[in-house]
């Protein structure tokens, strides 16, 4: 089995991730505790999921300027792994509020309708509620050609419409979560050095798996067309 | 870019409300309802319920005043328009329209509002504004969303699912410079900016429709 290199990398940032994130030390902080090391996965997460959207996004201009049914299925699949990194993201941010943000004087569900109100939770909502909205859109067009057109027309016009909210929103709004100012550890001042150490890579590695996962996708549904066609 | 072909792509739209008047009044209607049904249902709301409930209704009324803007051109008037306009001139008569006839609806719901659950606004004319400025916003975007559900089958429920996440930040910020106008203060920003923000997003909005509706037109 040969891999192109960049399948190698993901691997080895991974386990990198994975053994050095709950391994190596982090530093103490009174609230966080060891939960800190969430940030390793949880943080990850919403970024890999910004990246393969925005890959999405960029292949639907792509197919719109050039009417390339490859362009259609590639951003299909983007988006798919996106919205599915970003479940994990929420589940992973779930498990940590659970342990920083609820009352510990109820049961974690109970701290659940006022901890959904978080800006930057109903940022990632929109984003995830606007790309399931995006696969109903490709569902009910059965022609592909047009399929293709509308639903990329969709992708921008989404897109383009939510991230700025989801940059802009969360500042005006008060909020518990981390980043009020900024992008939460990705500003150099906020985030110990011994963290960005293992922060940075994590980034690259899960990005590359879902790039991984999404390339996959794409050669399975293409050998699928490649059949209905034969 | 022809402006008289705009001008007069509106007045088709006016004079064809002006003779089916069902659908105008049907709107006007489904407020007149709406409104009816939350003046029976609670007493006197304070004034976070009755800004929550006035911009839900908002929301819906958009979406059934916009939904027909695309819905009620059969393919045969589309092709007609394809020979004698361009899309970007289609686009923006579309919207000015629907933003001309928002603002109508927009009036009639704060007035039935106001007449039929009270006034809780410290300053009225304030909140008009910010109302009026809500659904210019809410009409943008539903009508480029209106015109990509009618690409697809299932039309107007589409047009919610697509439309609701994509809103949902705007309506956040309008609920918020709402407060300005019921006598609460504002926690972080200055209310201009939010005001700025949102003229913003709705000229972001206009540009992107004029972008990408000629990839819808053509079929």
């Amino acid at each position: 089995m040969r891999l192109s290199w960049w399948k190698y990398l993901c691997m080895i940032l991974l386990a990198y991730d994975v053994v050095g994130g709950l391994l190596l030390p982090v530093p103490e902080l009174p609230q966080l505790q060891e939960t800190i090391r969430n940030l390793y996965y949880h943080v990850c997460m919403w970024f890999a999921m910004m990246i393969l959207l925005t890959a999405s996004v960029v292949h639907s201009i792509r197919y719109l300027s050039s009417l390339d049914p490859s362009h259609d299925t590639r951003a299909r699949e983007y988006a798919t792994v996106g919205i599915l990194l970003g479940l994990l993201g929420y589940a992973t941010g779930a498990i940590w509020a659970a342990y920083t943000w609820a009352d510990p004087n109820n049961p974690a569900y109970a701290s659940f309708g006022s901890i959904v109100r978080e800006p930057k939770l109903i940022g990632a909502a929109m984003a995830i509620l606007a790309y399931l909205a995006y696969f109903v859109l490709r569902d009910s067009m059965p022609e592909p050609e047009r399929r293709a057109r509308v639903s990329a027309v969709y992708n921008v016009f989404a897109y383009a419409m939510l991230f700025p909210s989801i940059w802009i929103v969360p500042r005006l709004l008060p909020s518990l979560h981390p980043g009020q100012e900024g992008n939460p550890a990705l500003n150099f001042n906020d985030i110990d050095a011994r963290m960005r150490s293992v922060f940075y890579p994590a980034v690259i590695g899960w990005t590359l798996l879902g790039v991984w996962i999404a390339s996959l996708r794409i050669r399975i549904s293409s050998i699928e067309e490649k059949k209905i066609e034969a | 870019m022809r402006w008289n072909a705009v001008i007069l792509l509106m007045r088709k739209d006016m004079l064809l409300e002006a003779r089916q008047r069902h659908a105008f009044y049907g709107v006007l209607l489904y407020i007149l309802s709406t409104v009816f049904v939350l003046y029976l249902t609670m007493e006197g709301p304070e004034a976070d319920t009755w800004s929550a409930l006035f911009w839900v209704t908002q929301l819906f009324v958009c979406i059934n005043a916009v939904a027909k803007a695309f819905l009620q051109e059969s393919r045969g008037r589309m092709l007609y328009f394809h020979t004698v306009v361009s899309p970007s001139e289609f686009i923006l008569a579309k919207m000015a329209y629907n933003l001309l006839l928002m603002s109508l609806m927009n009036a009639a719901s704060l007035v039935l509002f106001i007449a039929f659950m009270g006034d809780p606004t410290t300053d009225a004319l304030r909140f008009a504004g910010i109302s009026w400025l809500g659904s210019a916003g809410l009409s943008l975007v539903f009508t480029m969303l209106a015109a990509i559900a009618a690409k697809a089958l299932q039309q107007a429920s589409l047009m919610a699912i697509l439309g609701f996440p994509l809103i949902l930040p705007q309506l956040l910020l309008l609920m918020r410079l709402s407060k300005t106008a019921f006598g609460e203060g504002f926690a972080s920003s200055s209310p201009t900016e939010v005001v700025l923000l949102l003229l913003a997003l709705d000229t972001a909005v206009a540009l992107l429709s004029l972008i990408l509706f000629p990839f819808l037109w053509k079929d």
